[in-house]
């Protein structure tokens, strides 16, 4: 019963790494750079939150599966194969939560009055240094927030990753994939174990973020 | 040594033309809210791009529509209408923020005179107790000397102030005149304030413009 946790502490947490790197890059060049297409760039992060998480599935199948465009790739130019590992279970979680991430550090972002940035210009900070030290701490707590609602969302994606990884004891069992599976076969006290891991886990998450949230708001 | 600049620059409502020379003292752009003022303003700081025109600050070319020097580079000291003090470092922070980005700051002899100077900026502007303090939790009128000392610990070649005075209260405001006028003369930075109140203008001036719809009515 330990090894669906340990999958989906692993799975979300490697999900969570790679939903910020795309989240922030996204989020800073959509809202401070005039790119071309802009909202339809916007669009297409934002639909696998809109999109059943068996479509975001079965059109991740269609990308990484053998004979998809990504999956022939990897197949033929590193020998690696990604539907039904851990790989897979990682790509699902992470597409399907980038999003929240993405929202939540673009109105972070755009919290942020411009005029910081500027200042730092002024004073003799280039584009990157004015981003770290004055965008990016200021935009803390609601990157954060992104975080965490990313991580729990990546923890409990279950409709993608059943398509994309499959529901291999484990290998590729996350802990929404063994409650349904314990469901299903009678197991009901494992489902109940796993189902309370999940519920205290969450609630610990937003319990911390929310007092964390206000502790860190800074006064103008 | 020269302070030049003039800027076109189309706005919504109206295009700025503007053309003004002056080598020291504070040259003062007066007008009402709106006028194109701060717009002029950040086409000097190099933060908005004119359309075209020329500056030059103390007889360097910094922008002809062929040069365009980034604004980080141009070593102008901007205090904006708010102040933008950074919440999230204190007021020491703040005003040492601009002298560590500067190329000397990696050499440790240099970095120390930078320091010091910027400890006895601090104590000249009576900010030295507010060292450990965040900006949010000091007065208008303390977070006003900060931006100025902040602005000024860099040493710039030109002096911005936009509306410098207008968020505080009448009481601080009159501490504050004197204040200024104190480091005016101590300082000698050629300075550009932008404001809508004529007793500033009055006060502060050494030339001064006035400007409606983005262009000079009287000088």
């Amino acid at each position: 019963m330990l090894a669906p946790v340990v999958l989906s502490l692993k799975v979300a947490a490697i999900a969570t790494i790679f939903a910020f790197i795309l989240g922030v890059f996204f989020a800073y060049i959509l809202t401070k750079k005039n790119v071309p297409f802009k909202s339809i760039w916007e669009t297409i992060l934002i639909l696998p939150m809109i999109l059943p998480p068996s479509i975001v599935g079965y059109l991740l199948l269609k990308l990484f599966g053998k004979r998809g465009p990504l999956g022939a790739f990897l197949l033929d130019t590193f020998g690696v194969q990604v539907v039904f590992t851990w790989v897979a279970c990682v790509i699902a979680a992470c597409v399907v939560a980038l999003p929240l991430m993405y929202q939540n550090v673009k109105a972070a972002f755009q919290s942020v009055d411009e005029t910081y940035e500027l200042a730092a210009q002024t004073l003799g900070s280039g584009e990157w240094k004015a981003f770290w030290t004055v965008l990016f701490p200021l935009a803390r707590p609601g990157v954060v927030s992104g975080i965490i609602l990313t991580f729990a969302r990546a923890m409990g994606e279950f409709g993608a990753t059943l398509m994309l990884a499959g529901n291999i004891e484990g290998e590729t069992q996350t802990i929404p994939t063994a409650i349904y599976y314990a469901v299903a076969t009678g197991k009901e006290d494992q489902a109940n174990t796993l189902v309370a891991v999940m519920t205290v886990f969450s609630f610990l998450m937003i319990f911390g973020l929310n007092a964390w949230l206000k502790k860190k708001n800074y006064k103008v | 040594m020269c302070t030049y600049f003039k800027i076109k620059k189309q706005l919504d409502r109206f295009s700025v033309d503007v053309e003004y020379s002056f080598d020291k003292g504070v040259l003062v752009i007066q007008g009402e809210s709106g006028a194109g003022k701060t717009t002029v303003l950040n086409c000097i700081s190099g933060l908005k791009q004119p359309d075209e025109g020329k500056v030059i600050i103390e007889e360097q070319l910094v922008f002809d529509g062929k040069t365009n020097i980034p604004v980080r580079n141009r070593q102008v000291g901007y205090l904006f209408q708010n102040y933008a003090l950074f919440p999230n470092m204190t007021v020491e922070k703040n005003v040492t923020y601009g002298i560590k980005n500067k190329k000397e700051y990696r050499d440790r002899e240099k970095r120390k005179e930078l320091l010091d100077y910027a400890d006895y900026i601090m104590e000249t502007f009576g900010i030295t107790h507010l060292k450990k303090r965040y900006p949010g939790n000091i007065s208008g009128g303390e977070k006003q000397r900060v931006a100025l000392a902040r602005a000024i610990v860099t040493q710039p070649r030109l002096l911005l102030l936009d509306e410098p005075f207008s968020a505080l209260d009448v009481k601080t405001k009159e501490v504050v005149y004197e204040e200024f006028a104190a480091f005016k003369e101590t300082l000698g930075i050629p300075t550009i304030l932008i404001t809508h109140d004529p007793r500033e203008s009055e006060l502060f001036a050494d030339h001064r413009i006035f400007m409606k719809d983005g262009t000079i009515q009287e000088q």
